[in-house]
């Protein structure tokens, strides 16, 4: 079998042909192309294959649309070789069907799937913030049944691990501000002013978004894909026949870590982020780290930190929410993982930047000195 | 055609295999058997470059399975096939895709003639024209093996290998399935070295059995020659009433 390959080779004899050596994929591939022309040029009528090697089912289809799909009358066939020809017999009877064009009316379909795809992205999402508002009601009852240790194992997954991280992401973006501000201030003789900035921005409005940012391209893809995977291996199926609720074990967890996890790690980042504008205040303005710690709670008032607080909250509990609402929808097959999971990722971010705004117009009277 | 030299796996502390010598001959169809955790699909796994074994050598089509350039290594590969277990077919294209997929890879064939292949697979694995255009997650579970077949057959493979081939389907599916292999192994000359627990299928197959256990190949010969072996797993294995049953119906069939 591992025998040298002979070439295949198209011979013309007294106007017969005979192809000649090894038509295989393997042999013919290096001469695929100078076959192709010389049997689209070859005009004999009579052919002999008893010279050839070894034929399978490419060689076989070249030869067989240069017969223009059917056997010459007039041909030496040896035995081993016809069956090779009688598939594509049966076979031209029945081809593959072409998949259908791309027309204007697919246009307007698919326009049209689009909208009809939002409504039930919509109503999925209303159904299961309604399911789970179901099942808490009536975990209420129950208080063996929730579901702490995931909560737990939750809390320290997208919690306890996003702190590197966000410490390191605030405490860069605090400098970077503090650095830009202060040059400006500067400028103005406004220095003391830095701690204004600084402490308005981050605490109400960069700390919460930028976590928010964090949180849902780190924990919400995590939560999208694994819920995605655990649909594509059928483990929500089994935890459905088992009688277990996938709203509470899976799904209320999640949501409940989160919007514990938020607020902290919102707290957490800002702190660090305030640490990182303090550090660069001194070196850049010479403003004294006591200066700093000491006028920051009277120009920034209390009700900013409680703002902050409650919008972690509840862009956490929209990022879980979010994650698992595409988790659960994910197909069987790895494009519509990819596509859920980037879906889940951008929807998040994109919604938090919408509910904040909805805080900032709401908010706009509270917590700002004027 | 395709053999084991000394072949050793150890996972950890623990060694799976230790020397195991293999030499299997064109045109056969070996069967691969063993008990549970005996690894057979290890070995299987080695025997196509999927796992590195701790000692000793792979060699396909006479020379070592890595020898060679990347291109000689491409050409080698494309000389042998798998069918795994679940099917691995690509989830996100359809059947008629998974088909092509090989074939536009190797760049030989033009589109038209891939198209009459992929007809031709199809047809060869008995599937219908109207079943390329579905997507894997909406065939049966053997559908998904034919399928995996017609792609394993799509670049003229002259060694198959097959893991479990007939896991997962009832009896009369897994025979017919049997059948269809049995048949474009005799039309294509292929040999194949498959791996599996049911009985029906290694008796209407294999024309040679490996029997792997004690970390080695403990037989390797003919069914029958196999049975007359006296070791106490082979007599287990083959001799127990239920592998009677089943190895009295293959020989009536």
């Amino acid at each position: 079998m591992a025998d040298a390959i002979r070439t295949p080779e198209l011979h013309l004899r007294e106007g017969c042909l005979s192809p000649t050596g090894d038509w295989t994929l393997l042999a013919l591939a290096p001469h695929a192309n100078r076959l192709r022309s010389a049997l689209a040029t070859a005009s004999a009528t009579r052919w002999d294959l008893s010279a050839l090697t070894r034929l399978d089912s490419f060689g076989a289809l070249l030869l067989w649309r240069a017969w223009g799909g059917r056997l010459p009358a007039d041909m030496v066939l040896p035995d081993g070789f016809a069956t090779q020809f009688e598939r594509f017999v049966a076979m031209d009877e029945a081809p593959v069907p072409h998949p259908p064009r791309f027309v204007f009316t697919d246009l307007l379909a698919g326009v049209g799937g689009a909208v009809l795809g939002l409504f039930a992205h919509l109503g999925d999402f209303l159904a299961l913030i309604g399911r789970l508002a179901l099942d808490c009601l009536h975990l209420l009852g129950q208080p063996r049944n929730w579901p702490l240790k995931e909560f737990s194992a939750n809390l320290y997954k997208v919690g306890v691990k996003a702190m590197p991280v966000s410490a390191l992401v605030g405490f860069l973006i605090g400098v970077v501000l503090s650095y830009l501000s202060a040059l400006q201030l500067k400028a103005f003789g406004a220095d003391i002013f830095i701690v204004n900035i600084l402490g308005l921005g981050i605490i109400r409005e960069l700390g919460p978004v930028l976590v928010s940012v964090l949180v849902a391209g780190r924990s919400g893809s995590a939560m999208t894909a694994q819920l995605g995977v655990m649909r594509v291996t059928e483990e929500v199926d089994a935890l459905t026949v088992m009688g277990i609720s996938k709203y509470v074990r899976l799904v209320l967890p999640k949501v409940m870590a989160l919007s514990v996890a938020m607020p902290l790690l919102v707290l957490w980042t800002s702190a660090v982020a305030l640490i990182g504008g303090m550090m660069s205040a001194e070196l850049q303005l010479g403003l004294s780290y006591g200066y700093f710690i000491e006028t920051l709670p009277k120009v920034v008032p209390a009700a900013n930190l409680f703002i902050a607080l409650g919008k972690g909250a509840v862009f956490g509990v929209l990022i879980a929410l979010v994650a698992c609402h595409f988790g659960l929808r994910v197909k069987p097959n790895t494009e519509s993982l990819s596509a859920n999971t980037t879906a889940s990722v951008v929807t998040s971010i994109t919604l938090v930047i919408l509910v904040d705004a909805v805080f900032a117009i709401a908010t706009r009277s509270i917590g700002v000195p004027l | 055609m395709l053999s084991l030299r000394g072949l050793s796996t150890r996972f950890g502390n623990n060694w799976v295999h230790k020397g195991v010598d293999l030499d299997i001959p064109p045109g056969e169809v070996v069967s691969l058997v063993g008990g549970s955790g005996s690894g057979k699909t290890t070995l299987l796994r080695q025997m196509v470059g999927l796992l590195t074994p701790t000692e000793g050598e792979v060699r396909v089509f006479d020379e070592p399975l890595f020898a060679g350039s990347r291109e000689a290594q491409r050409q080698r590969r494309r000389r042998f096939a798998m069918c795994f277990q679940g099917g691995a077919l690509f989830s996100a294209f359809t059947v008629y895709e998974n088909i092509a997929f090989p074939l536009r890879e190797a760049g030989i064939a033009t589109e038209a003639e891939i198209r009459e292949l992929v007809a031709l697979k199809l047809s060869m694995v008995e599937l219908l024209p109207s079943h390329a255009a579905l997507m894997p997650a909406e065939l049966s579970g053997g559908m998904i093996k034919r399928v995996a077949l017609a792609r394993a057959l799509a670049l003229e493979p002259e060694l198959l290998l097959l893991d479990e081939p007939t896991a997962g389907l009832d009896p009369t599916r897994s025979a017919s399935f049997v059948a269809l292999i049995r048949d474009l192994q005799q039309q294509l000359g292929l040999t194949v070295v498959l791996v599996t627990h049911d009985l029906d299928t290694l008796a209407a197959l294999s024309s040679k059995v490996a029997v792997l256990a004690e970390r080695r190949i403990l037989a390797f010969d003919s069914l029958e020659a196999v049975m007359q072996v006296d070791h106490p797993f082979i007599q287990e294995f083959f001799l127990s009433e239920r592998s009677s049953r089943a190895l009295a119906r293959a020989q009536g069939a």
